[in-house]
């Protein structure tokens, strides 16, 4: 017999003799509160920024303020092209290494903990958001749910080869309980809401 | 470290406590991330209720795990995800190392999994001649000191920064005596980000598997599972089998209550979720059983399987707080390790659900409501009925039930020679009494209260007044 | 109201004056108490230890003693979170059943069936609340810091209405003592440092007293104490809420 035909034989039997319930999931979620207000505070609190922008020009602007334009950003949103490269995306992913910032899209986000949802479709590359010394991200201020339950809700079938929620930076306390931004992914991360 | 002889938690504790300097700090940090996870958790209206929901799901989830396994195997192959089952950690290991074999790679990144621990994977690999690297900044840490982690979600938590420096210094080149750690975070940083860059095999553990869609969640802070696997051409994901649940949906419920749990965060920088390989690149999933599949017919013990590995168990509990995760002596410590570890190897573990006051606070701050101080109250009836406790704990035991069963002699007992006191407290240890090493004997009073109560109460002076 | 007086085995042979207390205490509120003499322990130190099997003898005799009372209370909310879950009797599991639903912590007994939570004493004092573990998570006396509800609790609520006293907020409100029955001795290392700390945390109060409803934790911390030579002195909340003098 095979290992997992012995495991699953021997889980058959052990396991309990009637399958209980799942619960409700309805009843969660409901807590309200000042969505976008609320992604805010909660992005900050955890070594995020955020600027509010009313389109690509504007990012654009503030990203030639902000950051070493000589250094290599990439960017999977066409309307960047200006100021990141497009091109690297059937790359070998190891010649990312020296990215200063990446910028993509997120498909949204959430307020209770800052979190955004980003997916294959909007990555270019998976490695793209953790590789880069920073991170910025562009979300549309329409589309902040909630909490975690909205979140899938709004993901439901969505078909992916990988997704990912990213909230604020790369970080440890492994020393001593010390917050230190930047362990292994981007050292920060700004997040354009976007009008 | 499994050949050594394993030192039981109340010497290796009272070892610990030789320095109390150390053991306030270690107390203090981990009552510090109590409190954070308690503001976090607090914060949410429908905290009770989440664990209440979540609790639920792994009920359902260990109520029909045959089922859910089957459909994920399905769900996981038809993405192109290539599915080992491992009866125990031999075999976990054997599957490991053939996937190595195979594309013959003799050096491997890993993320955190304490499945890895507890099979110890680093041991076999390298005994094999395979170079693993730990990326966890804390895994890493304790990895370049030879030592196990103590706490699986804050592996170096026993750990100062003087020492994480010294370690680095010794290792990694870094300035001797420079213990800030930003600066020793940076270093780790250049380092493994120089691993990561060379690896073609990474391995990560595995949060949730989700039945439903055959994809598998992994949570870390420092991005260092994603690094790991992006990079590399294969991917290798090792999980118990009671990771999974059911829905992609369930994951919202879990995930507000994980990393809140754990460190107070309101949720992890990532929780990447994996349902497919990149073109051209190998995701491999390992589903271990290692003696899962006992302790879930283990009705007693059984729901220990729902843990998330929160770790808050550890952080809220006095007991871990004062003697340190190593004192356990198994890859998972503290309260839900005390009842987990005697599943693997009762002889050797007999120690750990003893090590607690069954205060019940790891009850409390459970997210999916495992009833840990019920369980560690409950092995030690186990522990005992299969001989694990020594000969002369039982004969004290014996003897006082028979004292303490028989109004008679308990009175005589008592009246002559405090019966109670000689031997509620110092039961295990008559010749050298532990109870006085640090603590004075209450005063013996005059009378008992039950003397008191024959000459005193409404009852007898009624008596008397009728005689 | 004809009560059962449960006084814990240790308490009986060496904190009579918390026996005496109780005793009075429900008198002065009214009760009928009686003190079965046949009473020995609930059988708590044996089970805990891995040794319920053993406890058949205890059960049976705590059975015999408290059948046929209104109510059973006792001053230890450990004891009583004993019997509550783990008394058995093959022969007689109904009546076991019954005693189980019967037995109250004082504290409780006087909040929750008496319907007082206003006792008159004096304690002009500054006090330290240590509140057992099995009182409060297992009884549920208090709300435990642990939960996501709203606070209370049944002694400090009894307590604020003492006059003169002044009970502090500890910073820690619930950690456990370290007790824990054999714990106290197989443990003694552990056990000794939970002790340190606790009494820690009511000296940065500036506590007179520590109080709590369970004489075990008290009798460790009291024992820590003495060594310490401390001027902390404990006391068990029956005793102040029996202040005030007939």
């Amino acid at each position: 017999m095979s290992s997992k035909e012995q495991i699953l034989q021997k889980i058959k039997q052990n396991q309990p003799g009637e399958v209980t319930e799942l619960p409700d999931l309805n009843v969660l979620g409901s807590e309200s509160f000042d969505v976008l207000k609320t992604y805010k505070k909660v992005l900050k609190s955890i070594g995020g920024d955020f600027a509010e922008v009313a389109d690509y020009t504007q990012i654009i602007d503030f990203l030639k303020n902000s950051y070493a334009l000589e250094k290599r950003i990439i960017t999977t949103i066409p309307e960047l092209s200006e100021i990141a490269r497009l091109d690297w995306q059937n790359d070998d992913p190891h010649s990312l290494e020296d990215v200063e910032l990446t910028i993509v899209k997120a498909h949204f986000g959430v307020a209770e903990n800052s979190a955004l949802w980003v997916t294959d479709a909007l990555l270019g590359q998976r490695v793209a958001p953790f590789i880069a010394q920073y991170l910025a991200i562009i979300v549309s201020k329409k589309d902040i749910v909630a909490t975690m339950h909205h979140a899938y809700d709004r993901i439901g079938n969505q078909e992916y080869g990988f997704g990912t929620f990213i909230a604020g930076p790369s970080k440890t306390a492994d020393i001593e309980q010390s917050l230190v931004l930047g362990a292994h992914g981007a050292r920060g991360l700004i997040v354009f809401l976007m009008d | 470290m499994s050949s050594e002889k394993t030192i039981t938690h109340s010497e290796a504790a009272t070892r610990f406590n030789q320095d109390t300097e150390r053991v306030n700090w270690h107390d203090e940090t981990l009552w510090f991330v109590r409190e954070k996870r308690d503001k976090s958790a607090h914060q949410i209206q429908d905290w009770e209720l989440l664990r209440e929901t979540a609790s639920k799901i792994k009920n359902n989830v260990l109520s029909n795990i045959h089922d859910y396994l089957v459909e994920f195997e399905a769900n996981a192959q038809q993405n192109g995800i290539i599915v080992h089952w491992a009866a125990d950690a031999k075999e976990h290991n054997e599957i490991v190392h053939a996937i190595m074999v195979k594309h013959e790679v003799k050096q491997i990144v890993k993320s955190k999994s304490m499945l890895t621990e507890e099979c110890h994977l680093n041991e076999y690999l390298s005994q094999r001649g395979i170079d693993v690297i730990d990326s966890d900044l804390g895994e890493r840490i304790v990895q370049l000191r030879k030592e196990p982690p103590s706490h699986i979600v804050l592996p170096a938590i026993h750990l100062k920064k003087e020492d994480v420096s010294e370690t680095f210094h010794k290792h990694l080149g870094t300035e001797k005596g420079n213990n800030d750690p930003q600066y020793l975070t940076e270093a780790a940083r250049l380092h493994l980000r120089d691993t990561f860059l060379t690896r073609r095999a990474a391995l990560t553990g595995v949060n949730f598997a989700i039945a439903e869609t055959g994809e598998f969640v992994v949570c870390t802070n420092e991005g260092n599972a994603d690094m790991g696997a992006h990079l590399a051409d294969v991917h290798i994901a090792c999980m118990g089998f009671e990771k999974l649940i059911p829905q992609r949906k369930h994951l919202g419920v879990f995930l507000r209550l994980l990393a809140r749990s754990a460190t107070g965060q309101p949720i992890t920088t990532f929780s990447s979720h994996f349902k497919k390989p990149r073109d051209g690149k190998e995701i491999h999933i390992v589903i271990v059983d290692n003696g899962r599949s006992t302790q879930l017919g283990r009705e007693d013990f059984r729901n220990s399987l729902k843990c998330i590995r929160c770790g808050a168990c550890m952080n809220t509990c006095p007991v871990y707080r004062r003697s340190g995760g190593h004192s356990y002596h198994n890859a998972v410590a503290g309260p839900i390790g005390a009842i987990l570890a005697p599943n693997l190897d009762m002889s050797k573990n007999a120690d750990l659900p003893f090590a607690s006051t069954l205060c019940g606070s790891c009850t409390n701050v459970c997210p999916v409501k495992i009833d840990i101080h019920d369980q560690l109250y409950k092995w030690r009836q186990v522990l005992v009925k299969e001989g694990h406790t020594p000969a002369t704990k039982t004969i004290a035991m014996k003897t006082m039930a028979t004292v303490l069963a028989n109004p008679v002699i308990f009175n005589m007992a008592g009246k002559s020679g405090r019966f109670v006191m000689k031997n509620v407290p110092a039961l295990v240890n008559n010749k050298m009494n532990k109870w006085y090493d640090q603590r004075e004997m209450p005063d013996v009073p005059e009378e008992s209260f039950r003397e008191w109560y024959k000459k005193n109460s409404r009852e007898s002076k009624t008596d008397k007044d009728e005689q | 109201m004809k009560i059962g007086l449960f006084i814990p085995c240790y308490v009986d042979q060496f904190y009579p004056k918390v026996g005496i207390a109780t005793y009075e205490l429900l008198e002065k509120l009214g009760c009928e108490v009686h003190f079965p003499m046949g009473q020995t322990c609930c059988g708590q130190p044996m089970a805990n230890s891995g040794y319920e099997h053993l406890t058949k003898g205890c059960d049976a005799n705590f059975i015999s003693n408290f059948a046929g009372f209104d109510y059973i209370v006792c001053p230890s909310g450990s004891c009583v979170l004993h019997v509550k879950e783990h008394l058995h009797d093959d022969k007689q599991q109904e009546l076991a059943n019954e005693l189980r639903k019967k037995v109250f912590e004082l504290t409780e007994f006087i909040t929750d069936v008496l319907k007082i939570d206003h006792i008159e004493g004096n304690f002009p004092y500054r006090v330290g609340m240590h509140q057992s573990c099995h009182g409060q998570r297992g009884l549920k006396l208090s709300q435990m810091t642990e939960l996501n509800a709203p606070a209370f609790s049944k002694p400090e609520r009894l307590l604020s209405h003492i006059k003169g006293i002044d009970l502090v907020s500890l910073n820690r409100k619930d950690e456990c003592c370290g007790f824990g029955g054999t714990f106290c001795v197989t443990e003694e290392a552990v056990s000794v440092k939970m002790g340190q700390d606790r009494i820690r945390d009511h000296q940065n109060h500036q506590v007179d007293y520590i109080t709590g409803g369970d004489m075990s934790c008290l009798m460790h911390l009291e024992g820590i104490l003495k060594r310490q030579k401390s001027t902390i002195k404990t006391i068990h909340i029956a005793e102040i809420l029996n202040s005030l003098e007939n």
